[in-house]
């Protein structure tokens, strides 16, 4: 028999923790596909976030750290600066990485340092039960915005990429989505580009992915890529929003 | 035979963590620990290794955790309401049973509390450096020397058990010049397979994590860990008796305040008073036997601190309140005067030509 398709060999056979339709699995799938591709998973490190995706450490075959709340920016400097020739990165949601981790995030790519993040912002908390993320809509009800988020009293939501893209340590800021399929390809070829980017050792990379929560939105896997697409890309519009080394070259 | 050089002893810090092969090094400014920071940047690339001024200490211990996965001797330096805020990444290290060494040179608290010499972070360092279960190792140097010959020790134990190991000093310590000689020692090699560094398709991923789900499979993990701090206690406890022999009055004493009960212990012994000192080297594990075995003669025991008496009641459980424990301290980055712990021994023994 041919094989046609078959999971990424970078993913253990422990079952996924994510709710039906949640699409973090999408992204695990990505970026498996490109380490193997890249040849790169015997000097692999990730790491793993608190949140939903605090668990990444048992589905992918290289080797992981868990890190603290937010942290994970600051343990991937750890990392990089042990391990020379390793290939770093950090998966992280938006509680972990736009609220608790801000500064982690912030001067780790000031510093331009050579990791890969993986921001994954589907505008709400997942793993404690749906509250309000920095990222959350103005008006998104959740269960600590239950009127809607106020943005006088709660603020706005935060634009990760547009505010990295202001630092000079940055060298690659691309916001993708996964609500689609030609969306899954250009995540894919994002992802694929950050890593190349840290193997050529260019510096700091952010793909951050626009991502769903049935579970918290409270609506059917369909209606939440739906719904992405309605509501969070209008506020969180994707493209590039940094790209240093495509700059120089055209100059 | 290395030489006698002059130094800081926060200096010495730095140049012992280089000599026992720390070459990462993770910083934040803070006062009275600032030059450990300050030597590190300069040395570090004479070494080939990283300095990082982080954005924070909780920053800089959790670098300290990354580069600790990756299987490297890694450290970090804080003063108190810096040590504070790497008691997340403490517990996380702990709880991921991480090696790495932590330097504490307390100031005054709480809050922003002073930038005096002060010992008030006895209790975070022993009994609680994070949340959980968990023990690290502290150790209290009480000189520039010893500053430097334990840092070879933190070193070597926490890799050798696993675990965050504290060099727990203050301000005077870290401000004061000494001579120091470097000892002439090779770090003890650990194989570290457990590191998080890339399998290089060799062997299984190796994943580095405090979190388990299921109650009784971390219940299991923190029992197997404190088989390993009790091995820590039958082997590591350290301590220095100082003319306990005959004495009728021992002063428990550690790091700083143990030199002051050290020129107060000499003054009153000129005049015939039976006064000696138990020192504790290591404050986890605590000295217990040897606090038991130095107090045999006593009458009363006193408790010299920096703080409102934090180690007090360590000590009293240690003898097991047989032996009335008495207390004296100032607080707030005062330090006390030999001749106000002399008056403490006079007041506590009988006889002497005083």
């Amino acid at each position: 028999m041919t094989i046609i398709y078959q999971k990424s060999q970078a993913l253990t056979d422990t079952p996924l923790s994510y709710c039906p339709g949640c699409t973090h699995g999408i992204i695990h799938k990505l970026l498996a596909e490109t380490i193997i591709e890249l040849g790169v998973e015997g000097k692999t490190v990730g790491v793993a976030p608190v949140g939903c995706s605090v668990l990444a450490y048992n589905f992918f075959t290289f080797d992981m750290v868990q890190a603290p709340h937010g942290r994970a920016p600051a343990v991937a400097t750890g990392l990089r600066r042990a391990l020379p020739d390793g290939v770093i990165f950090t998966y992280q949601g938006d509680g972990d990485l736009a609220a608790i981790g801000t500064a982690e995030t912030i001067h780790a790519a000031n510093r331009g340092e050579n990791i890969v993040i993986i921001f994954v912002n589907n505008a709400i908390y997942g793993m404690t039960g749906g509250q309000m993320a920095p990222t959350s809509l103005p008006g998104q009800a959740t269960q600590t915005s239950p009127y809607g988020r106020d943005v006088l009293a709660a603020g706005y939501p935060l634009r990760i990429c547009e505010l990295l893209s202001t630092l000079e340590g940055a060298t690659y800021a691309e916001r993708v989505a996964v609500n689609t399929v030609p969306n899954i390809r250009k995540t894919k070829a994002a992802i694929k580009k950050a890593f190349r980017l840290q193997l050529a050792k260019k510096g700091f990379s952010i793909v951050e992915v626009l991502s769903t929560c049935p579970t918290n939105w409270g609506v059917t896997p369909v209606a939440a890529l739906d719904w992405l697409k309605e509501n969070m890309i209008p506020c969180y519009p994707l493209g590039v929003y940094k790209d240093k080394i495509a700059g120089e070259a055209g100059k | 035979m290395a030489a006698r050089v002059l130094m800081k002893g926060n200096e010495a810090l730095a140049e012992a963590a280089i000599k026992a092969g720390c070459r990462h090094f993770f910083g934040y400014p803070i006062t009275p620990q600032t030059e450990v920071a300050a030597y590190m940047a300069e040395r570090m690339p004479q070494v080939g290794g990283t300095y990082l001024q982080a954005e924070s200490e909780i920053a800089a211990i959790n670098m300290v955790l990354g580069a600790a996965a990756a299987g490297v001797r890694a450290m970090t330096s804080s003063s108190s309401p810096g040590i504070s805020l790497k008691t997340e990444g403490i517990s996380y290290l702990a709880g991921s049973d991480l090696p790495c060494v932590i330097i504490s040179i307390q100031r005054a608290g709480p809050g922003l509390g002073g930038i005096q010499p002060a010992q008030s972070d006895y209790n975070q360092a022993t009994k609680a450096p994070g949340h959980g279960d968990l023990q690290i190792l502290v150790f209290a140097p009480a000189s520039v020397q010893e500053m430097a010959n334990l840092v070879f020790d933190a070193f070597d134990a926490a890799d050798r058990y696993r675990i965050p190991a504290m060099i727990l000093g203050d301000g005077l310590l870290g401000q004061m010049m000494e001579p120091v000689e470097f000892p002439d020692r090779s770090p003890v090699e650990i194989p570290k397979n457990w590191a998080t560094c890339g399998h290089e398709n060799k062997r299984e991923h190796n994943i580095i994590n405090s979190l388990y789900l299921q109650a009784e499979i971390l219940e299991g993990i923190i029992l197997e860990r404190y088989k390993r701090y009790a091995q820590i206690e039958a082997t590591e406890t350290r301590a220095e008796q100082y003319l306990t022999t005959d004495a009728e009055l021992v002063i428990v004493a550690y790091g700083a305040s143990s030199r002051i009960a050290r020129s107060a212990i000499d003054t009153a012994r000129n005049h015939g008073i039976k006064a000696g000192m138990l020192r504790p080297i290591t404050l986890w594990p605590f000295p217990v036997k040897e606090i038991q075995a130095a107090t045999a003669t006593a009458k009363n025991i006193l408790v010299v601190e920096m703080s409102m008496g934090q180690m007090v009641n360590d000590v009293k459980l240690a003898v097991e309140c047989k032996l009335p424990v008495h207390f004296f301290g100032r607080t707030g980055g005062v330090i006390p005067t030999p001749a106000e712990v002399l008056q403490q021994i006079k007041a506590l023994t009988t006889g002497g030509a005083v």
